[in-house]
């Protein structure tokens, strides 16, 4: 096997024989990020089994979120899905009164042909709570990508933008909308800041609450306001949309809620990197800028002093040579942090590229590799990990960022690695934390430089048969 | 449909993932959507396995539904027999892939053709059993398929070997402390003399299963899985099978006599002897095992009377049942278990053993009859140990379903003499301790969840009079702080300053209010 690497971009597509976790994985965080929802899993025990058992989230702590459990008299079809459907909801309604329930379509649900989407506007008024129908399925999607069918789905329901007149009497809604900030400021930016006219920006993608407001406050200082986030910490606080919003994007893997906020709710998408790392950060504020004729004030500045903060781990990353074998999406703009860094990246395995929505990333990948005289890695769409395992054996490289399933039999052949669900988990968006970043990156480095000295690199034995 | 928070037992793919890949050099190919490998993390992380997990998925996706997933699967059996040359290649649906009703069966038939590997379908229904169930399924369907491929090829060798020996069915991966069962079984039967003639499926070679029938008997200890195997070597090839769980020290007692009894049938044809396990089993229950001791012991007497709930598998929730009632005299209020299906046999067991049976896989009945019976220690799942927690009820695990901390580095086996030990202590450490306990009950528990003074030191505002001083110093070390606290707490909030014993006794009278 020869293993080149080139010049320009080049995607490959293998034969997608890779592990990754199902799409409704989702659920772990966005019931944690929208406060009032409740999220019901339409599927089958292997479903269940998995938010069980592979996330490690027990339903211990009696969450918002469960199963809706088919069995053999769901699938064939002697039961009325509706009524099942039916006396679940009611349930949940009595017990928990959430102020929405995603119904999360699976597999199962695809192939049964379940209506989902046809059943829930009916059963919307009949149990009076809206129900979002988000079909996180893995026939059609990868790990991080539910995020975008919940979210693709749930743009659909964000209030319209009101003309001038109707403003007024929303007014309390729209105060409602800034609750998050400070009364004094709130009232200034109700004065300062009007929707009749002007522009307003809405940013999607579910971020922990602080790192969206570290977000939107880097934002503030450019005086740019972010007049909502998709998804809010609130179902009843969805931001308004219309074609006199802008939308930016803050996840690499939201490609289906960007089309949809464009073609469905018309609003104009900016088109930037991500803010991951402080090159992405501010390559990301700076597009944002520029759509609204803002000149920036002091980023450069900002970002040489992140970058003069991250100098400790750049010493320890610099040279080292990473892998990815592909898992949530958000390997782009972290293989371009990374080489901005100073490191070699052999291969990018990525579940699903869209070049379109990721096309500012991956221009800004290239101008890195040509910045760092660093060769363009490799890209490969849907990998077979057997074949990847055969290049990391031929490549040795440093660090393997992969899926849980090959960490430890790889740390077994020498080979550290990092599981890249934990960049799915950690604070890595904006300025302040591209330093958690490279403290996961790094963790395997540190810890080798521990063990350097006691001769147990490889934990396997020689194979006999 | 079915609301469903957790469950007791997975999927039926898992079970039958867990049996292959317990063999060596067996390959299994799921045919799944993207995401329903799941199993390969499961085994990667809980087993802490390093080699990779001998399990591929064939990915249905979109594309695949529309023309038909043949040529894929074929392809990737064809190819995985290339790559690793496994003796044996298992294929298997997920609850997802077996509603689309593709003749699977036929895949495997043309694979087959095109691969050295033996392939096989794993015959499950995914809808009507659970993972234990599908185990068993699966492990008799792969004997089943060497047994009479040997026979068809007339390699069968049905001779007995020459000295006492036994197959132990049941031992696979990502079981309940399995790992350390099994060495503790082959210690027990290394003891009485028997060798080992095969363990199945964990570190087993299909290849070598035609060579189970030389075994004297086989030995299943876990209800589980393997009972359908033996009853299958039973009925083709009169092999006897012994399935008592040898956990606790009465039942390993019946089971090394079964085995005794069963050695004996041949041993005076064979070797002109026979053998007596009697001061064997004398010699480690009373000297060896720490555990009868501890039974007759100071400590285990503050046991007595205490009220206990045990849930878990069939097996161990049976035999947990048996040994706390039995050999400890703890007072088992419910006991209960999720494996539904083996309903009669449980009830049979335990019924003499505690006031009442649960059998359900729905949680919540678990924790409800917990929360109404309020026992003083739970032996559970880790399911049983969270609900303890929200009760503030201490919990030992003693069963499946496996977490991160049922894989422990160092040697914690449940069955056997050894496990004996370790189960004594679980049991012992789980119930709050006797001293301990009765000045809890004075003075009113452990908690200190609120900051009564911001300084650790205790130069206050708060004077003690000698008596109440005196009263204090009364009180054993480990609980006098706390006491200490909380009688401080209840000083401050109800304005007192001088701190009498009548005081301490009103505080603690408060605490418990």
């Amino acid at each position: 096997m020869s293993i080149k690497i080139s010049e320009t971009l080049t995607f490959e597509c293998e034969t997608g024989n890779y592990h990754t976790f199902c799409p409704i994985s989702c659920v772990a965080w966005l019931y944690q990020k929208i406060e009032d929802s409740f999220f019901l899993v339409v599927g089958t025990k292997t479903c269940g089994y998995f938010l069980q058992n592979a996330l490690g989230v027990m339903i211990f702590a009696e969450p918002r979120y469960a199963m809706a459990e088919l069995e053999e008299g769901d699938i064939s079809a002697q039961l009325n899905d509706y009524e099942e459907l039916k006396r679940l909801c009611v349930q949940i309604k009595k017990d928990r009164n959430p102020s929405v329930i995603i119904w999360i379509g699976t597999c199962t649900t695809e192939i049964i042909k379940m209506d989902l989407e046809g059943m829930a506007p009916k059963l919307e008024n009949e149990i009076e709570i809206p129900i979002v129908v988000a079909r996180a399925n893995g026939l059609d999607y990868a790990f991080t990508q539910g995020e975008d069918t919940v979210l693709a789905a749930m743009a659909h329901r964000c209030p319209e933008q009101k003309t001038e007149i109707e403003k007024k009497i929303d007014d309390k809604s729209i105060q409602e909308l800034f609750s998050f900030l400070p009364l004094k400021t709130k009232e200034k930016s109700n004065k300062s800041f009007t929707l009749k006219n002007t522009f307003s920006l809405v940013l999607f993608g579910s971020l922990p609450s602080t790192v969206a407001s570290q977000l939107s406050l880097e934002l503030k200082r450019q005086s740019i306001h972010v007049s909502g986030w998709l998804p809010a910490q609130r179902y009843t606080d969805l931001p308004i949309l219309g074609d006199k919003v802008y939308v930016c994007g803050v996840n690499p893997f939201l490609s289906r809620t960007a089309t949809t906020l464009m073609r469905r709710r018309k609003c104009k998408l900016i088109g930037a990197p991500f803010p991951i790392g402080p090159d992405g950060t501010r390559a990301w504020i700076e597009k944002i800028c520029s759509v609204f004729n803002i000149e920036t004030q002091g980023l450069e500045e900002r970002e040489q002093q992140v970058w003069e903060s991250l100098k400790n781990y750049l010493n320890l990353v610099r040279g080292k040579s990473v892998f990815f074998m592909g898992d949530n999406l958000l390997e782009i703009s972290l293989a371009r942090f990374l080489i901005r860094c100073g490191m070699i990246v052999y291969e990018i395995g990525i579940p699903y590229m869209d070049k379109r929505y990721q096309a500012a990333e991956l221009t800004l990948l290239q101008e890195t590799c040509k910045k760092m005289c660093i060769p363009m890695p490799r890209i490969v769409e849907k990998p077979d990990n057997y074949n990847q395992i055969q290049r990391m054996r031929e490549l040795q490289p440093d660090l393997a960022i992969t899926g849980m399933a090959h960490a430890n039999p790889l740390e077994a052949r020498g080979i550290n690695t990092k599981w890249s669900v934990e960049f799915t988990f950690a604070q890595i968006h904006g300025f302040t934390n591209a330093k958690d970043v490279l403290e996961l990156v790094t963790r395997p480095l540190r810890r080798n430089n521990n063990l350097e000295n006691l001769g147990w690199t490889n934990l396997i034995k020689i194979q006999k048969r | 449909m079915k609301l469903a928070y957790w469950m007791y037992a997975g999927p039926a793919h898992i079970g039958t993932l867990r049996v292959a890949s317990s063999f060596k050099n067996v390959h299994a190919i799921m045919h799944a959507p993207l995401g329903d490998d799941y199993f390969n993390v499961m085994r990667s992380m809980l087993e802490r396995e390093r080699d990779f997990t001998p399990v591929t998925a064939s990915i249905v996706d979109r594309h695949v539904l529309a023309r038909g997933s043949q040529e894929k699967v074929v392809d990737n059996i064809t190819k995985k027999d290339k790559q690793e040359h496994p003796d044996l290649i298992v294929l298997t649906p997920t609850c997802t892939s077996s509603i689309l009703q593709e003749d699977l069966q036929n895949f495997v038939n043309r694979a087959s053709m095109s691969s050295d590997s033996d392939v096989i379908l794993a015959d499950v229904n995914h809808y009507r059993v659970n993972e234990l169930q599908a185990a068993d399924r699966t492990l008799e369907q792969v004997v089943r398929y060497y047994l009479e491929k040997a026979h068809r090829q007339e390699k069968l060798n049905l001779s007995l070997t020459d000295k006492p020996s036994a197959n132990i069915i049941g031992i696979f991966t990502l079981g309940f402390h399995n790992q350390h069962d099994c060495r503790e079984l082959k210690r027990l039967l290394q003891d009485l003399g028997i060798m080992i003639n095969q363990i199945i499926p964990e570190g087993g070679f299909v290849e070598n299963l035609h060579e189970l029938p030389k075994a004297w008997f086989n030995l299943v200890p876990y209800r589980e899985v393997g009972l359908m195997t033996a009853l299958y070597l039973e009925k083709e090839f009169g092999m006897p099978y012994i399935s008592t769980t040898p956990m606790g020290i009465v039942d390993i007692a019946n089971c090394i006599r079964q085995i005794q009894k069963q050695v004996n049938i041949w041993s005076p044809i064979l070797l002109g002897k026979k053998f007596d396990f009697e001061p064997y089993i004398d010699e480690q229950t009373r000297f060896i095992s720490q555990a009868a001791w501890f039974s007759r012991s100071i400590d285990c007497q503050n046991l007595t009377g205490k009220k206990a709930v045990v849930f878990g598998d069939a097996t161990h929730a049976a035999s947990i049942t048996k040994i706390l009632a039995c050999e400890m005299g703890i007072r088992v209020s419910c006991t209960g278990t999720y494996c539904k299906h083996d309903e009669e046999w449980f009830r049979e067991q335990v019924q003499n053993f505690c006031d009442e049976i649960l059998i359900t896989d729905d949680h919540t009945e678990v924790g409800d009859m917990i929360a109404r019976i309020e026992p003083s220690a739970i032996f559970g799942t880790q399911m049983e140990r969270h609900i303890g927690k929200r009760l503030d009820i201490p919990c030992g695990v003693i069963s499946s379903p496996v977490h991160i901390q049922n894989f422990p580095l160092g040697y914690r086996p449940f069955l056997g003499y050894e496990g004996t030990n370790q189960i004594a202590d679980l049991v012992y450490n789980s119930f709050t301790l006797g001293m301990e306990d009765h000045l809890l009950e004075i003075f009113g528990g452990h908690d200190t969840k609120e900051v009564i003074t911001k300084s650790l030191s205790t130069d206050t505002d708060l004077t003690w009079n000698s008596e109440s001083q005196l009263e204090l110093n009364k009180i054993p070390g480990f609980v006098r702080g706390k006491i200490k606290r909380n009688t401080e707490k209840f000083a401050r909030q109800n304005n007192i300053t001088k701190i009498t014993v009548e005081v301490m006794y009103a505080a603690k009278e408060d605490l418990s209010a």
